[in-house]
């Protein structure tokens, strides 16, 4: 027991260290819109994503989306708390992966950063003179059939070859800094790719060493991830920078089933007319995420929650501190979403399996899903 | 629905033709709003005939045409590279996506297309737009268009990719059908016309409801299914003439998109209903007050058993009798895999570039060679100029070739005897040994397939996959006992290993068996014969110089089971107790040897 406390505290310290530095940053970030928004309580903020500037449809909206609440619950965590390392979906067609993800880029309040950054830079405390202005923040599609040289950015090829000048024209980890990275298929992602991927998502760093040009910029993204499993399995290193994981299953009782099709039916022939029907509800989440996100840091990490935690990870023998962690943030990005002052028991065992799932070692001869396990793991520690 | 007067009780039969032919109509009417069409059909004068059809209904408009080995500069769009020459400044050019805004995307050999070409063209079609990222140029064009897919499979398992055809409402299989049985049109580009101005026909949620329950008794778990058969039964009415859907709109859709995906007979109405009304608590917090009927209740019978009848009665015969012979159920069968199963010598992953020349063969990776001039031009500008030449200058020294790293996969292929009594116990040893293999697989980029032989066959219960679900679906309804045609299974064994190797894998071979063979290569019993055919498929075996290995499951081991895998070249291995973990080592050592 003494060991399991040790571990605990270990956890616990790394949490409050990261309440003082990292969250200090992302806080900031966060906090104007919010202030800015409390002026006038009744109205969103206006935001740069909500309709697509080529007239193109607005996207489906994240309130109307019917049923997959740990999908949507997960996708909202991801977006209290990135530190948390992003969503992996994964499931059977048709479910409304991507359209849950544009949905989420739709009802994120906007961000502050400096004016002419290409990395979407926070504004630096205390320096003058810096002009800042209001973004969206950045939701940016990998899509597949992208070439290394857009994903970490390259020379410049129209300053080199107008001018012979040696620019650098930074690629989708730099449009990315600061927002989410979002991979459709990632199953299907091409290994170079992947590999660029894992190591900036795990330095946070984008290195570039190529055509002569030396550069380095932050690329912190929220990675986002979508697929389906008959495609082909994830690779396990990649599976891990994801810190929670979802499976989505069609559903199978036929009420919500004719109101999957209905709500899109509508969408599909009205877009503009379905999105302004659900703008309040979707301005509702909006309101709760920033409200979840000033709370955040407020939430005390109880040794009880750790301890719990710890057990838990135990009992299941997850490897490393990181599913540990991502628990113990998942389950206070939940308190502070459900409005909560600390947390509680419920919080871990709703956010458990989705943070747990991907990390269990695999035991091919258990023929029990890990969802299952964890499931069966949550009753054990728990109890009923 | 061929005569708009049709009452509206009875949905007229139709031949395979004419459901063809209403294809064709909706598709040009409003083909992109559904997706497209999945045509399988042989090269000839059936597919002519209806392409024929199908282009004099959209008045002649061409079509782009995707081949199915397109590559992503092409589909996508990419750098320009005779204009960005010409001009001395990147240009973008556009690929055949976004050309075929507006018009058709015919996908030839849709079943050979490679699923990461179809995850391409599915993103465009989701989006309403493709997004290009390649080369040094960022841009998002907004396209628009209906899909083709002409399907040229033959066996079962050659098919297009689930992804695209899940996403394409209508499904036509013209295989069967003769050019004699082409009827004359009944549509034409007027009659579209006038329809055209109704494609957005009213659906009331009755008739939703109906189309949702109808997808659910035929086994059909995409709701992007029932979605596909609201919007089709809009545009059937507005070609019947109506602004509102009327019954046999909803049937004909049925008919149209949910029968040929049937993957269950519908049960007993009564066991439906019970099934189907499980109470299930509403899940929707945030629902505002508008759309508070949405969860309607459920509609009177006969709508739903006129749409359902509809639906069966459309049931390609081919389709219907296997499910019948599946006891109304079959497993749903991983589409997709022939597409990469034909791509021959891959190029392997671009690892970079070096200088170099251009001979041999070797391919220019010409953004890094542009990339390798351009410091160079303004220096190489003023020296031209007064040559008298203009526009960018490359020079031999710039070219850069592109390398790529080819990896040799392996693909392991497990060939399990089933039969005898044992049968039960070495299945479990090998199920566990393919779980095992396969978890560690996809770190090594190999494959893992599983023949099973037992009565007078062997089956592949599991193609070559990567895919854990699909080995966990064909493991656990694999059957046990009977007896051993080990001759048969050697020979399916060496021709799927043929087939691995010439999609440029290596093919490893473990066989499980104790080497009593019982039934020869005719079929017939008799142990001598059946042990002859046995040695001769396996001296076959060793001369196509497969990777072999053959675990001795008997629990004393048997001459026989030696002697097998001497003449296939192979290793030996007795594990009379072996447990999955066991098998799972030893062919890993054996495997990593013989590499």
């Amino acid at each position: 027991m003494d060991g399991l406390l040790d571990h605990a505290d270990v956890v616990g310290q790394r949490l409050r260290r990261e309440g003082e530095a990292e969250y200090g940053e992302t806080g900031s970030a966060v906090a104007m819109p919010a202030a800015a928004i409390a002026k006038r309580p009744l109205r969103a903020p206006k935001r740069a994503t909500a309709l697509p500037a080529d007239g193109r449809a607005p996207p489906f909206p994240f309130s109307a989306i019917v049923a997959q609440e740990e999908m949507k619950r997960a996708l909202l965590l991801a977006a209290i708390d990135p530190t948390i390392g992003g969503v992996l979906i994964f499931g059977d067609r048709g479910t409304g992966k991507s359209t849950a993800v544009r949905a989420l880029a739709a009802l994120l309040p906007p961000m502050r950063a400096v004016v002419g950054d290409p990395y979407n830079g926070a504004p630096q405390a205390g320096a003058r003179g810096q002009k800042t202005h209001l973004v969206p923040v950045p939701v940016v599609d990998l899509p597949l059939g992208a070439t290394e040289d857009r994903v970490v950015g390259a020379l410049d090829l129209e300053k080199a070859l107008a001018s012979g000048e040696k620019a650098f024209q930074p690629g989708l980890l730099a449009r990315a800094n600061r927002g989410f990275l979002y991979i459709d298929e990632a199953n299907l992602l091409e290994d170079h790719l992947v590999d660029v991927l894992l190591d900036v998502a795990a330095s946070g760093e984008n290195v570039v060493e190529r055509e002569g040009l030396s550069i380095r910029h932050p690329a912190r993204f929220v990675l986002v991830g979508s697929g389906n499993p008959e495609e082909g399995e994830l690779r396990p290193q990649l599976l891990d920078r994801f810190g929670l994981s979802v499976e989505v299953a069609t559903p199978a009782d036929l009420p919500t089933r004719i109101a999957v099709v209905k709500r899109r039916d509508a969408y599909d022939r009205d877009p503009r007319g379905f999105c302004a029907q659900w703008q309040a509800a979707d301005q509702a989440i909006g309101r709760r995420l920033i409200a979840g996100r000033k709370r955040l840091a407020q939430i005390e990490t109880s040794d009880a929650a750790l301890t719990r935690v710890a057990e838990l990870c135990l009992h299941l023998g997850t490897d490393g501190l990181r599913g540990e962690l991502t628990l113990m943030r998942a389950a206070r990005a939940l308190a502070a979403l459900e409005g909560a002052q600390e947390i509680l028991d419920s919080h871990i065992r709703t956010v458990a399996p989705m943070a747990l799932r991907h990390r269990l070692r695999r035991n091919p001869l258990d023929e029990a899903g890990s969802t299952v396990r964890v499931e069966r793991a949550l009753a054990e520690v728990f109890g009923p | 629905m061929t005569a708009p007067g049709a009452s509206a009780t009875e949905v007229p039969a139709l031949t395979p033709w004419r459901i063809a032919d209403i294809a064709a109509a909706l598709l040009a009417l409003d083909g992109a709003s559904i997706g497209g069409v999945s045509l399988r059909a042989p090269a000839g004068p059936v597919r002519e005939a209806w392409l024929a059809h199908f282009s004099a209904l959209r008045g002649g408009a061409p079509c782009s045409r995707m081949p199915a080995g397109i590559g992503d500069a092409r589909l996508l769009g990419g750098l320009d590279l005779t204009a960005t020459l010409a001009m001395g400044r990147p240009v973008a050019e556009r690929g055949l996506l976004a050309e075929a805004d507006g018009g058709v995307l015919i996908v030839a050999m849709a079943e050979r297309v490679e699923a990461a070409t179809a995850a391409k063209l599915c993103a465009a079609m989701d989006a309403g737009a493709v997004t290009v990222e390649r080369d040094g140029i960022a841009l998002t064009v907004p396209t628009r268009f209906a899909v083709v897919a002409l399907d040229e499979g033959i066996a079962a398992d050659e098919r297009p990719a689930a992804a695209l055809t899940d996403r394409l409402a209508l499904r036509l299989d013209l295989t069967a059908l003769s050019h004699r049985e082409i009827e004359p049109p009944v549509f034409d580009a007027e009659s579209l016309a006038a329809a055209r101005g109704r494609i957005a026909a009213t659906i009331d949620d009755e008739t939703i409801a109906c189309l949702c329950t109808a997808a659910l008794a035929l086994g059909i778990g995409s709701t992007r299914t029932a979605l596909q058969a609201v919007k089709v039964a809009r545009l059937v009415a507005a070609l019947a003439g109506r602004e509102a859907v009327a019954p046999e709109d909803a049937a004909l859709a049925a008919a149209l998109v949910l029968a040929p995906r049937a993957t269950q007979l519908p049960a007993r109405s009564e066991e439906a209903e019970a099934q189907e009304s499980e109470p299930e608590p509403d899940s929707q917090p945030q629902s505002p007050p508008s759309e508070s009927d949405e969860q309607a209740a459920a509609p009177p019978r006969d709508l739903d058993e006129m749409v359902l009848d509809a639906a069966k009665a459309a049931i390609p015969a081919g389709l219907l009798a296997q499910l019948l012979a599946a006891g109304g159920r079959t497993r749903a069968r991983a589409a997709g895999r022939a597409g990469q199963l034909q791509k021959a010598a891959r190029r392997g992953r671009v690892v970079g570039s070096k200088a170099g020349d251009l001979r041999g063969g070797a391919r220019l990776d010409v953004v890094e060679t542009l990339r390798s001039a351009a410091p160079w031009q303004r220096l190489r500008r003023s020296e031209a100029a007064m040559a008298g030449r203009n526009g960018l200058i490359v020079r031999r020294e710039d070219f850069r070739i592109a390398r790529y790293k080819q990896r040799s996969e392996t693909a392991t292929l497990f060939v399990v005897d089933a039969s005898g009594s044992s049968a039960l116990q070495r299945l479990a040893e090998a199920k566990g040994a393919v779980r095992l293999l396969l978890a560690e697989c996809y770190v090594r980029r190999d494959e893992v397939a599983l023949i099973a032989f037992r009565k007078a066959q062997a089956e592949i219960v599991l193609p070559p996959t990567r895919s854990l679900v699909a080995a966990e679906r064909a493991l656990a309804g694999l059957p046990g006992g009977g007896a051993t045609p080990l001759a048969t299974a050697i020979e399916a064994a060496c021709a799927l290993a043929d087939a691995i190797r010439r999609k440029g894998r290596t093919p490893a071979l473990v066989f499980m068996t104790d080497g009593r063979a019982n039934i020869d290569r005719a079929g017939r019993q008799g142990r001598a014969q059946a042990q002859t055919d046995a040695l001769a498929a396996a001296r076959g075996l060793r001369g196509e110089g497969f990777n072999a290995i053959l675990i001795d499951t008997s629990p004393q081991p048997q001459p026989q089971a030696a002697d097998i895998a001497a003449a296939m070249g192979g290793l030996y291995l007795p594990l009379p107790q072996a447990d999955a973990a066991g098998v799972g080592r030893a062919v890993g050592l054996a495997l990593a040897a013989g590499r």
